[in-house]
């Protein structure tokens, strides 16, 4: 059989009035869904220029073969008779066709309200979400101290992690991730070094290229990178093991057994990531500065010693506290933000989505939030 | 397997006892007014159509979820009256078998089974092996130990499941729908490892299923929730249920679908 639908096989519709109250529908031809079918409205209009019908038969006898089309056509034309109070008599039609129009007639579960508000209206999601919000705001400062009290008992000796996981995170969360770190860092390291040339060109005081690298990169940008790094990569990661945890009820089997969540899922991804960010800021600051260099050497023909010494001179002990002091915090942002974007997440593969994005958009929502207090607050503090 | 000094003790014949327990999420109203008790060594079915509530009600019993009203007693203890310390050793009478298995992806069998051993435990890592081995092979599961759960057959996993529900040789177990997704001889045998649990262990058990074959083949005692109603029309012997049940539901239910045709 070809795709092609041949002309003689094609479907078919006719008309015939036997009595003057009924109307013969006269089917043949494939009624294929992939076959050109006829609209229901040439049905209507026959319908509707017949003033003295009562109902509606069929002469199926020219149907090849016929298929979801066939049935498609005759619910709506079912549709058609009943708005204009017309008996439709099936008695004619293909009985595997009567049989799977009955079934789809049959009265649906009872009252199935359903929970899903997806398809709610606009004023539905806004209360919604003004009520969430609520209500997460107070998730969030409960399991931040759930979060407390776990590490108070590990610090008590009483955690009840397992070591083999610390270890296992710790090595998707650092060594990991320093490809991408080095990757961002080198060239937010050019972009201030070009950047900052830019304007220090015109005073004549392209040395400082050195001094804007250094403490910009240290104090800030290192800390900024490797937190939405972190956010993205590590976050995001977090939420979706978690949130896949909890579709497989394993969070629940946890519950069962009384084993604190917190301390066994949540705490050794806190304690990696404050462990490694640190690290990670560290270095991401050592890239941009060679960055920088590289800047200064091959483009503003510096020499390296010169970059060197001027960096030196430039950067204090406490731009390194105030970078990697950021840093951490953002490390804990990201830790909590995923765990408990899991930890709520709803029980299909679609929520373990929005567990993920959420855990990514709060993290960074977060981490830009406090840089921005942290930053205000030192100069305040004149740190 | 019965522990002589513990603070918590069920030698009351009724085990559990369920009390107005009405569950809702949010303004919906899942089941309401459910009374009903489960009694030492019993094999007490929570049996209904799809959606009915049978799974959230394990959830009820087993304090993963709040119920909106009344209460669960295990012994003479209320359970949600019941402040943490005392719902932890509630929790550590009871095993459950999840309807996925629920086994920790990240862990091994002999993991998954040994970690409540650790937890609850003083027993050495060789001694935590020993009854790791012990109850892994108990379901067939001998020399699975450093198995992954993703790489078991669905049936296995329901049955790893099981030796981690009674890893800490709990009186009582749950199961929520053991015999979903595994072929007939499978869920057969799962059902034939439940009596023997209860006949050999003593163990008061509690199984959420849809199955009338198997409800008929290990139940002694039912709940029977309706959707339409949002309550429970029915409880008692499901072998008794299926011939005497008032509400003809009840009996088509346990017939297969079949209504009967007695004159």
């Amino acid at each position: 059989m070809t795709n092609q639908v041949r002309p003689e096989n094609s479907p078919a519709i006719g008309f015939a009035l036997p009595e003057l109250t009924t109307l013969c529908i006269v089917l043949s031809g494939q009624w294929l869904l992939r076959s050109q079918l006829p609209p229901v409205a040439l049905v209507a209009e026959q319908l509707d220029s017949h003033k003295e019908l009562q109902s509606v038969s069929f002469d199926s006898s020219g149907i090849t073969v016929w298929d979801t089309g066939l049935l498609v056509f005759l619910s709506r034309l079912q549709k058609l008779c009943t708005e204009r109070n017309l008996t439709v008599d099936r008695s004619n039609l293909p009985e595997g066709v009567r049989t799977l129009l009955n079934l789809a007639a049959a009265v649906p579960d009872a009252d199935r309200t359903s929970v899903d508000d997806r398809h709610a209206g606009i004023l539905k999601h806004i209360g919604n979400f003004t009520l969430q919000s609520g209500t997460g705001f107070v998730q969030g400062l409960k399991f931040t101290g759930d979060a407390v009290l776990s590490f108070i008992r590990l610090i008590r000796g009483k955690a009840q992690f397992r070591t083999v996981d610390l270890f296992l995170i710790i090595e998707q969360t650092g060594p990991n991730a320093l490809p991408v770190v080095s990757l961002v860092s080198f060239l937010v390291g050019l972009i201030l070094a070009y950047m900052g040339a830019a304007q220090l060109e015109r005073v004549g005081a392209e040395i400082y290229i050195a001094d804007l690298v250094a403490i910009g990169m240290v104090r800030e940008i290192a800390a900024l990178m490797t937190g939405i790094i972190m956010a993205g990569r590590t976050g995001a990661a977090f939420a979706a093991e978690i949130g896949t945890m909890n579709v497989n009820e394993e969070i629940d089997a946890f519950k069962i057994l009384g084993i604190s969540v917190i301390d066994f899922l949540v705490m050794p991804r806190i304690l990696a990531l404050v462990l490694m960010i640190p690290l990670l800021t560290l270095y991401s600051g050592l890239v941009g500065i060679l960055a920088g260099m590289t800047v200064a050497v091959l483009v503003f023909d510096f020499s390296m010693y010169e970059y060197y010494q001027q960096t030196i001179r430039a950067l204090e002990l406490k731009q390194f506290g105030v970078g990697l002091f950021k840093g951490t915090v953002y490390g804990i942002v990201v830790a909590l933000s995923g765990c408990l974007r899991g930890l709520q997440c709803g029980r299909s593969a679609l929520a373990v989505g929005q567990a993920t994005t959420s855990a990514v958009v709060t993290s960074i929502i977060y981490i830009v939030v406090t840089a921005s207090a942290l930053t205000i607050v030192f100069y305040k503090l004149d740190i | 397997m019965v522990q002589e000094n513990t603070a918590l003790q069920f030698n009351e014949s009724a085990v559990i006892s369920v009390i107005g327990l009405t569950m809702a999420y949010g303004d919906f109203i899942i089941q309401h007014d459910l009374n009903f008790t489960v009694n030492r060594g019993d094999i007490f079915i929570i049996m209904g159509g799809s959606g009915c509530g049978k799974t959230t009600l394990l959830k009820h019993m087993i304090g993963l979820n709040r119920p909106q009203q009344g209460d669960v007693y295990f012994g003479d203890h209320s359970y949600w009256r019941s402040d943490e310390q005392q719902q932890a050793a509630i929790k550590r009478r009871f095993g459950v078998m999840f309807q996925g298995g629920a086994l920790w992806s990240s862990l091994t069998l002999a993991e998954n089974v040994g970690l409540p051993l650790h937890e609850y435990t003083d027993l050495t890592p060789d001694d935590i092996d020993a009854v790791v081995s012990f109850k892994l092979a108990l379901m067939g599961l001998a020399g699975y130990e450093e198995f992954y759960p993703a790489q078991l057959s669905g049936g296995m996993k329901k049955r790893a499941s099981l030796a981690r529900a009674i890893a800490l040789d709990p009186e009582i177990l749950f199961f929520d729908e053991p015999g979903s997704g595994l072929d007939p001889f499978s869920a057969k045998r799962l059902d034939d490892l439940i009596l023997e649990l209860r006949d050999s262990l003593g163990m008061t058990i509690i199984v959420v299923s849809h199955e009338p074959a198997s409800i008929l083949a290990i139940g002694n005692n039912s709940v029977f929730l309706d959707d339409e109603k949002r309550t429970m029309i029915a409880s008692g012997n499901p072998a008794v249920l299926i011939e005497q049940a008032t509400e003809p539901k009840v009996r088509a239910f346990l017939n297969r679908g079949e209504y009967e045709h007695t004159g």
